[in-house]
């Protein structure tokens, strides 16, 4: 039995933070209380459930030379995300119950945080035949996504009605690909002076209009991976409105960086979809704030300087997060957009009930996966301090705030800062 | 002044620095007119030019310029060498610059790839055209050719006309003339005008009669054949119909306006046969002319920084 005591608790379920601490026993959490007792003593600093991450790529299988299962466990425990839920874009794809039962077995050997994998939606993840979505989710896997829009709506309706028959949870990325295809940027007055071949925002728009309505259509389980944008936020609000129950991600990136930090073609900034305008970047945040956008993901993508290091058109996507999501996530508790519990809510509670997992909360017989940390402490982020193999950050030389300071798995510490 | 060390657009330059460039290059248009045409200003240095993306006017102008002034010159044909074998970019100019050239010239068909591999090289790079970005030597002779004809290079009517949407000599253009403040209309169809050009300080009209209207400069883009299978225009004969320039549509413009084409041309698609041939109008060969000079000018000013440089206690920043 463990007494964590003298903390700040954050209570995304109850909407409170308050003075108190937990007892944990057989890796679970068997009691929270308000006031002081005796334990392990906190410092009175933030104590919060672990971060549930929906949509880090690890590169394994095929790309290890990016990341494995190893660093980027290491990654999460140290950015307090105590649950990845891996992307199925691996070499070869995450589209056989076998290649998933490797990636498992790997996670458990290799992985300090626990390890959901998801699986491809469609062989090799090419929008042509859907996968064993039967005997994937025997296997184990929570949810499913190609990562980018199955292009042919005859065969995303198949899917999605043999999903939902399953009640399988589907994750899809609503862009429309023929505006998107052989773009980088949003097409804008940014993208026109740097000369970037560019989509407009109304792609998203497009594709995530198409996929509600086959949603609809289908009663299948449904979330938008990421959106991004104003126009794809009016749509998702005018679907729940007419009761349509499907929930929206955003990645932390979108929601605190916009277009004009690409500054000159620098391509840490290069993501799918790409950055936005500022006022796109604005409506998600208030998007989030009231609830619209449910999840918030770093979306980790590790790529390796030579992916990188090519000119803008021709670089690879993404940027890592799993450690830089906390502290870049603080920013708007710190800007005043949203509350800790609020956060936490999109960082942790709405992921584990997506998934249907009892983490998340801060409540009797939920997981004792928690986050410590300290959500004022100052710093400037040195991307080779990270933990990740790929040092692809956007937040590199950045002053952030917010450190975490010790995280916890099934009650078991998977990570501590040393003392300063 | 000019403290550059690279030539990697039009954005980064004042008034002063354009200024800079077109008197020098001034000099260089008399000394190109002579029957000995030597000058030394690049003596001793040695200039690459690099092109991944097949040029034939370009490479021959700066070829020609480096050598009137003295520079030992190589021309890369990228396009068909190691870049094909996997060599990244940034490898190619590493082993480029550990043979210590002076001057790279760099032309890209992808945006900023100049600017990545000016970070990574000691000498002074200049763009000779990267993706859909900026060819600031071409804004320059353009520049150039308008101050000489026209006695000035601001308070003008600039009309530009075409496939702007994928043109980086519209794009450097557009900001060199707005710096230097001009009049500035864009003509093309819709499709063809970049997303948020009207926030660039720029009129944009769809009616090339109008938007000619009063024009001291009409500039020509090339429509790239390309672009026909993208389905940014409906066909060829449709779009010389609307935006290609004959004497008629010209009439709308000042009785002195001047035409001009960055080249190649395609007669017939965007602009009349006859009229590119106008002496009276068409001022398409001068710019040619004029861009050995440029070129020779924009060299010659980043070669004296680099000697700067190269000084003990001399430093230039930017």
């Amino acid at each position: 039995m463990l007494t964590l005591g003298n903390a700040r608790l954050v209570d995304p379920e109850g909407d409170r933070v308050f003075q108190g601490g937990l007892v944990i026993e057989d890796g679970r959490i068997v009691e929270v209380f308000e006031g002081a007792r005796p334990g392990l003593d906190c410092g009175g600093r933030c104590l919060a459930p672990g971060i549930i991450d929906i949509g880090v790529k690890v590169g394994e299988p095929g790309e290890r030379h990016k990341e494995s299962f190893r660093t980027a466990g290491a990654a999460a425990a140290a950015g307090g995300v105590t649950t990845i839920v891996t992307r199925p874009d691996t070499l070869p794809s995450v589209d056989t119950p076998e290649t998933l039962e490797f990636l498992q077995r790997r996670a458990v050997e290799a992985s300090p945080v626990n390890v959901l994998p998801m699986a491809a939606l469609t062989k090799g993840r090419d929008g042509r035949e859907m996968t064993e979505i039967g005997f994937l989710m025997d296997a184990g896997a929570v949810a499913f996504m190609d990562g980018r829009a199955v292009a042919d709506a005859r065969v995303f309706a198949r899917c999605l009605t043999y999903a939902a028959g399953l009640g399988a949870l589907v994750l899809g990325h609503p862009q429309e690909h023929a505006l998107t295809d052989g773009t980088c940027a949003t097409a804008g007055q940014f993208a026109s002076q740097l000369g970037l071949p560019a989509a407009p925002a109304i792609a998203e728009r497009i594709g995530l209009e198409r996929d509600l309505a086959l949603v609809e259509a289908t009663g299948v389980r449904y979330h938008a991976d990421q959106l991004s944008t104003a126009a794809a936020l009016a749509a998702l609000a005018r679907a729940r409105a007419t009761g349509l129950a499907v929930t929206a991600g955003a990645s932390i990136h979108h929601l605190t960086l916009n277009e004009l930090d690409i500054g000159d073609y620098r391509t840490f900034f290069k993501l799918r979809p790409p950055l936005r305008a500022e006022d796109d970047r604005a409506a998600l945040v208030e998007a989030l704030a009231d609830g619209r956008i449910d999840v918030i993901g770093s979306f980790h993508t590790p790529q390796d300087e030579e992916e990188k290091r090519l000119p803008f058109e021709e670089a690879a996507p993404g940027a890592v997060g799993l450690e830089t999501l906390l502290p870049a996530a603080m920013q708007l508790y710190h800007g005043g957009h949203l509350s800790l519990p609020a956060l936490w809510r999109a960082l942790s509670l709405n992921p584990a009930r997506l998934l249907g997992l009892a983490a998340g909360r801060l409540a009797p017989g939920a997981p004792a996966d928690l986050v410590l940390f300290d959500p004022d402490t100052p710093f400037v982020l040195d991307r080779a301090t990270l933990r990740s193999k790929s040092k692809n950050t956007p937040y590199d030389l950045r002053r952030m705030q917010g450190r975490v300071l010790r995280a916890w798995v099934a009650g078991r510490t998977v990570f501590a800062a040393e003392a300063p | 002044m000019f403290a550059h060390r690279h030539l990697l657009g039009i954005e980064g330059l004042s008034r002063a620095d354009i200024e800079a460039v077109l008197d020098l290059a001034d000099g260089y248009v008399a000394l190109n007119r002579q029957s000995d045409k030597r000058a030394d200003a690049l003596k001793g240095l040695t200039q690459i030019n690099m092109f991944f993306e097949a040029s034939t006017r370009t490479q021959a102008s700066f070829e020609l310029a480096g050598k009137r002034l003295g520079a030992a010159v190589m021309n890369m044909s990228v396009a068909q060498s190691s870049v094909k074998k996997g060599e990244t970019l940034i490898d190619t100019a590493m082993t480029l610059n550990a043979m210590h050239p002076d001057l790279l010239v760099v032309r890209h068909p992808s945006s900023g790839a100049v600017h990545l591999l000016a970070s990574k090289v000691n000498c002074a790079v200049l763009n000779a055209g990267d993706g859909r970005h900026e060819h600031p030597t071409q804004a320059l002779l353009d520049a150039l050719t308008i101050r000489r004809r026209k006695g000035r290079l601001s308070r003008l009517t600039v009309a530009i006309c075409g496939d702007i949407a994928h043109s980086r000599v519209a794009r450097s253009n557009i900001i060199l003339l707005g710096r230097m403040e001009n009049r500035i209309r864009l003509i093309a169809p819709p499709t063809l005008i970049p997303p948020g050009a009207e926030r660039m300080g720029v009129e944009i009209c769809e009616d090339m009669a109008k938007g000619l209207e009063g024009a001291d400069v009409v500039m020509m883009l090339r429509l790239q054949r390309e672009r026909m299978d993208g389905g940014f225009i409906p066909s060829m004969r449709e779009y010389y119909h609307r935006f290609g320039l004959d004497a008629e549509k010209l009439a709308n413009a000042r009785p002195d306006a001047i035409v001009m084409h960055p080249g190649p041309m395609n007669r017939g698609v965007e602009i009349d046969g006859l009229l590119a041939d106008d002496i009276n109008v068409s001022v398409i060969q001068e710019q040619v002319e004029m861009g050995v000079a440029v070129r020779m000018a924009a060299m010659d000013l980043l070669a004296q920084n680099l000697r700067a440089r190269n000084e003990p206690g001399g430093a230039i920043t930017c």
